[in-house]
């Protein structure tokens, strides 16, 4: 248990310092340390052992969350997580009412308080009841029925007429629940680092000999999705934008170029000349609202803006752990971040006006180096998921897919 | 396009009364004859002439001979319609208008009737225009700058026999005409004058311009010389009773018919001089000629040495290595006396890139051509005008070689041009180059140093306290303004966006927070960031197009997008030298390609060494655009000297202003 939390508390150091860049791998590391939260999480006997799990994943991911809140990925895993649990947790209590044999078939039993299995001790009616707390969406009604469910939970075991056999089936279930919770994010592990060659395998379709293609900062599933489009022989021609203040675009120009595509990099200032002779514009993401709108590096925005004055399209590719279940308010300034000023300007020459500590108040200077920009779906023409392609207006009822709409509020 | 043209002259012919006004009125004979056609319309409808600008109608008319020449020739040509029209028709009234057309059409429309009628002429300036924007085309400017002389020649020639006809056209509608108001010198005029003519059509344009000059300049001779000529005066003062411009017409042509026969010798004689400087600048055309090939030649040698940094998409452009040309040149300063040294340290500067800013830009290259004037001495047996014009066309290719001219310097150096072309042939060489540097200096002062602060006081007026004010770039009008604005006490803040490679807003912002400015300096990716909380945009231009499309610093189309997204007001500062009447559509056809190296360069980070080494990979380019094109529904208003106009005014204010103030 130490072990776990110094692990979280390592990422939440390592997120509040931003050492971890890239939504990918801020949403790897997010999954791995959960799954051994969750792996090392002792659940307790008596209660409800989803809602245990639950409540640990919750706490951790809320402190991942708050390390960096403008990475939305992490809140996004998180809440992928919980759906995990509480889908698996459905499924079993399921099962239990389908048919209790295959609790018993697979149970394994370390520590017994009783060995004596009833499984006649679980009624119907629990097990609906622990299906609606999980699964039901978060209303009026299911607030006013939580009182009498948690009620329940102790009523059903004092009915229970010995509680060690209630005990034990609890166990086995809580066995059984974590294995497959441990299976479900190992899943999702796989998911996200199989996204990119999802999203490349798609490149085929949208990508025509002889296009002109612009894209802005570095992202590795551009990157993939071009050279798929490469490797099926097609031939194209793609302008970088370099993304100015940390210049991703040379990176990605570089690999590009590795991987033998025509690139051609040009300043971020030149995207509105250059957009007229382009035939696609395709960004990565940083994360995708439920709106739509897109959250990707900072000079994104005016080259959807361009591209829309053009009526260039503009795709968006975004492994699905980037769909964020939220709707975003003031999305350029509250789910922004502002980097440091010595990447836009010496601090030698400006010093003394940057200075805050000059006495005359203010500073007469300041500078805005903000890392994100943000999208508004309306200027949005495509996503490319890993589950296909979708219009902006759909992205919600995707997002729906993957997450329980009792953990959006965390 | 005749019909077009005809009506479209007509406010012109305002303007020029306007500006004519100053001039003097009674002039040369030789624009009379040589609108032969004009003139005619205008005397046989005498009081319509003097009901129309007047004096001042005259003087404007005769001022620009050359372009007169051609004016009229085409006037004559394309009005070959419509003037008879006017002649016939009974009422005074619309014979006025006609002849003012006309009148207008010659005087005011050189440029556009030399573009519509004369293919020469108008290639001529065309190829200017362009050539002095783009470097491939120098040749072509170089040609033109050259060839304007020969242009107007060509027109001439071409047009002649038109246009005789057309004028005996005109004379027989004009007789008509003179039966209701009679005027026998007004008909004997362009009779005389037609013989001439023939003679003088070849060498016309010249001798025209040359007389205009000297009617201007010494005007106090022309005077002694019309109270000498009693006769003309007489008539004058017969016809003019009504009005004043009636006798200073009338008298021209009397004048002429003496003066003429006099100088028509002597034109002779000079128009076998002329000749002789035609095939001067027809020699440079060639030189540029071959400099175009050589050009051409270069241009395919680099891109075979670096076909790799070539971008397609730009192959219109010159594309070349920078830091080629730097050792040929200064292996060539010593060998080429041809290039002023004052022309050749601008060259060089604009070469490094020390220079930047277009005003600054024109106005070191015009101090340079200042100072090369002043140093300029005429080599003998040959014409000033001539010469110079070649000197200076060889000076506009080197500058060209150097860095591709920004249009506002295109606009400077056609106006040096003229200028010269103006100069009147009897003036002595020193004075003549006194009065060159002095329109430059004029040029300068009044064009740009006054321009500007027409425009701070007009700007000014949009800022308000507490507005936060974004500006692209450095611009030194925007400078100015809210250098000003923060004098007379607004409070305001200013964004700065900045843009790789050059960064020259960190130049605007260390001038702005010197003085105490509040300032926010952010990169063009996060304009669409900042753009939420800034109430005005300022942004500064390189030019201006007559669809209304601004040509300025790249990103400033990014900046006025993503203002107008956000509905926030983008108002342009230009200066109304920088107006062109060409057109564009996209940033591609015409720009300016900057040095790649400069983007492969990146700072502060390390993978500057990765593009070091992917540097010779032949699929890695690196594109350095210098200037695109925002369109003019971004800009809500464009500050310039004439006051604050809509985009949509840029095609008036260059056919109403621009045209004078470079021809006149």
């Amino acid at each position: 248990m130490p072990d776990v939390q110094s692990m979280v508390l390592e990422f939440v150091n390592k997120l509040r310092k931003r050492k971890i860049e890239g939504s990918q791998a801020t949403a790897r590391c997010t999954v791995e340390l959960l799954r051994s939260v969750i792996s090392h999480h002792r659940v307790p006997h008596h209660a409800n052992q989803a809602s245990a799990l639950i409540d640990a994943v919750k706490a951790v991911g809320a402190q991942l969350v708050a390390a960096n809140p403008v990475e939305l990925a992490v809140g996004n895993v998180v809440r992928r997580v919980l759906h995990i649990i509480r889908e698996e947790d459905l499924s079993l209590a399921t099962a239990a009412v389908a048919g209790l044999d295959l609790l018993d078939a697979s149970d394994d039993d370390e520590d017994v308080n009783g060995k004596g299995i009833g499984y006649t001790a679980m009624s119907a009616a629990v097990v609906a009841a622990a299906a609606r707390s999980t699964l039901r969406p978060p209303s009026l009604q299911t607030l006013l029925e939580g009182t009498p469910e948690s009620a329940t939970v102790p009523y059903t075991s004092s009915s229970g007429a010995d509680s060690e056999s209630k005990t034990a089936d609890k166990s086995s279930i809580t066995r059984k629940l974590k294995h497959d919770v441990i299976e479900g994010v190992n899943q999702l592990i796989h998911e996200i680092a199989g996204c990119h060659e999802q999203i490349a395998e798609q490149a085929i379709e949208h990508i025509h000999q002889n296009e002109v293609i612009l894209t802005l900062g570095s992202s590795r599933t551009v990157l993939e999705f071009l050279c798929a489009a490469k490797e099926k022989k097609r031939s194209f021609r793609v302008f970088v934008a370099e993304g100015a203040p940390r210049y991703q675009g040379h990176l990605l120009a570089k690999e590009l170029v590795a991987r033998g595509l025509q690139t051609t990099v040009i300043t971020d200032s030149a995207v509105f000349a250059m957009i007229s002779r382009v035939n696609m514009v395709i960004i990565g993401a940083h994360a995708v609202m439920a709106n739509g709108g897109v959250i990707g590096p900072v000079g994104v925005n005016m080259a959807a803006l361009a591209a829309k004055k053009h009526a260039v399209p503009f795709v968006v590719l975004a492994g699905s752990h980037k769909l964020c279940p939220l709707y975003p308010h003031n999305p350029e300034v509250l789910l922004n971040e502002l980097r440091s000023p010595s990447e836009l300007l010496d601090f030698g020459e400006f010093s003394d006006c940057l200075d805050f500590g000059s006495g005359s108040g203010s500073p007469l200077l300041q500078v805005v180096n903000p890392t994100f920009d943000y999208v508004p779906p309306s200027l949005v023409s495509l996503f490319i998921t890993d589950t296909g392609g979708h219009i902006p207006s759909y992205m919600y009822r995707l997002i729906a897919d993957y997450y329980s709409a009792d953990d959006l509020v965390m | 396009m005749d019909a077009r043209r005809g009506p479209l002259a007509v406010p012109k012919v305002r303007r020029v009364g306007f500006f004519t006004s100053i001039e003097p009125s009674p002039d040369s004979p030789r624009p009379n004859r040589s609108l032969s056609g004009p003139a005619e319309a205008i005397t046989t409808s005498s009081s319509p002439l003097s009901d129309s600008p007047s004096g001042q109608f005259i003087s404007p008319v005769q001022i620009p001979p050359l372009r007169h020449r051609s004016d009229n020739l085409a006037a004559a040509s394309r009005a070959a319609a419509p003037v008879p029209v006017p002649v016939p028709g009974p009422s005074a009234f619309r014979r006025q208008l006609a002849s003012d057309r006309a009148l207008h059409v010659g005087s005011y429309n050189p440029v556009d009737s030399l573009l519509g009628t004369s293919p020469p002429s108008s290639n001529g300036e065309v190829s200017e225009d362009s050539g002095s924007l783009f470097g491939f085309q120098r040749s072509d400017s170089a040609k033109l700058s050259a060839s304007f002389p020969n242009g107007g020649f060509d027109m001439t020639m071409r047009v002649r026999a038109p246009q005789e006809s057309e004028a005996k056209v005109v004379i027989a509608s004009t007789s008509d005409g003179r039966k209701k108001n009679v005027e026998p010198s007004g008909t004997s005029e362009p009779v005389a004058a037609t013989k001439p003519r023939k003679e003088k059509e070849q060498k016309s344009l010249k001798e025209k311009t040359s007389k205009a000059e000297r009617r201007a300049i010494q005007e106090a001779q022309r005077a002694a010389k019309a109270a000498a000529k009693g006769e003309g005066s007489k008539r004058a003062g017969e016809s003019s009773r009504a009005k004043p411009s009636k006798t200073a017409k009338q008298t021209q042509p009397k004048k002429d018919v003496p003066q003429v026969t006099s100088s028509l010798s002597e034109k002779r004689t000079v128009s076998v001089e002329k000749e002789r400087r035609m095939d001067v600048p027809q020699a440079q055309m060639q030189y540029d000629d071959k400099s175009r090939v050589d050009k051409a030649k270069r241009r395919s040698v680099v891109e075979q040495t670096e076909s790799k940094n070539k971008v397609e998409l730009f192959l219109h452009l010159p594309q070349y290595e920078r830091g080629n040309q730097l050792p040929n040149l200064s292996s060539n300063i010593f060998t080429l006396d041809t290039i002023h040294h004052a022309v050749y340290k601008v060259g060089l500067q604009h070469l490094a890139g020390d220079l930047s800013g277009d005003n600054s830009r024109c106005i070191a290259m015009l101090h340079a051509f200042q100072e090369a004037i002043n140093d300029y001495t005429t080599p003998p047996m040959k014409d000033l005008t001539m010469d110079l014009t070649g000197k200076i066309n060889g000076y506009v290719s080197f500058l060209i070689e150097c860095r591709p001219l920004s249009m506002s310097m295109g606009n400077a150096i056609r106006f040096l041009k003229n200028q010269i072309r103006k100069l009147p042939v009897d003036l002595s060489e020193p004075e003549a180059k006194a009065s060159l540097c002095s329109e430059i200096g004029r040029f300068i002062d009044e064009k740009i140093i006054l321009a500007d602060k027409v425009i701070v006081q007009h700007a000014v007026t949009k800022i308000r306290d507490g507005e936060v004010l974004l500006t692209y770039g450095f611009s030194c009008v925007v400078e100015m303004i809210l250098l000003y604005a923060h004098e007379i006490g607004r409070k305001f803040r200013v964004v700065v966006v900045d843009s790789r490679p050059n960064l020259e807003g960190q130049k605007l912002l260390r001038r702005l927070v010197a003085r105490g400015l509040d300032c926010t300096y952010t990169h063009i990716n996060a304009v669409s960031y900042i753009m939420g909380e800034v109430t005005r945009v300022f942004l500064g231009a390189s030019s201006i197009f007559s669809n209304g499309t601004l040509y300025s610093k790249v990103g400033t189309a990014c900046v006025a997008m993503v203002a107008n997204a956000f509905s926030v007001p983008v108002i342009v500062c230009c200066e109304a030298y920088k107006f062109h009447e060409r057109v564009l559509l996209d940033s591609i056809c015409s720009n300016e390609l900057g040095d790649p190296d400069a983007i492969a360069n990146v700072p502060l980070r390390t993978n500057t060494k990765h593009a070091k080494t992917m540097d010779n990979n032949k699929n890695l380019q690196f594109l350095n655009l210098m200037y695109d094109s925002t369109p003019a529904e971004y800009i809500s208003m464009i500050v310039t000297d004439y006051g604050m106009i809509p985009p949509t005014s840029i095609p008036v204010i260059v056919r109403e202003y621009r045209r004078e103030d470079l021809l006149l």
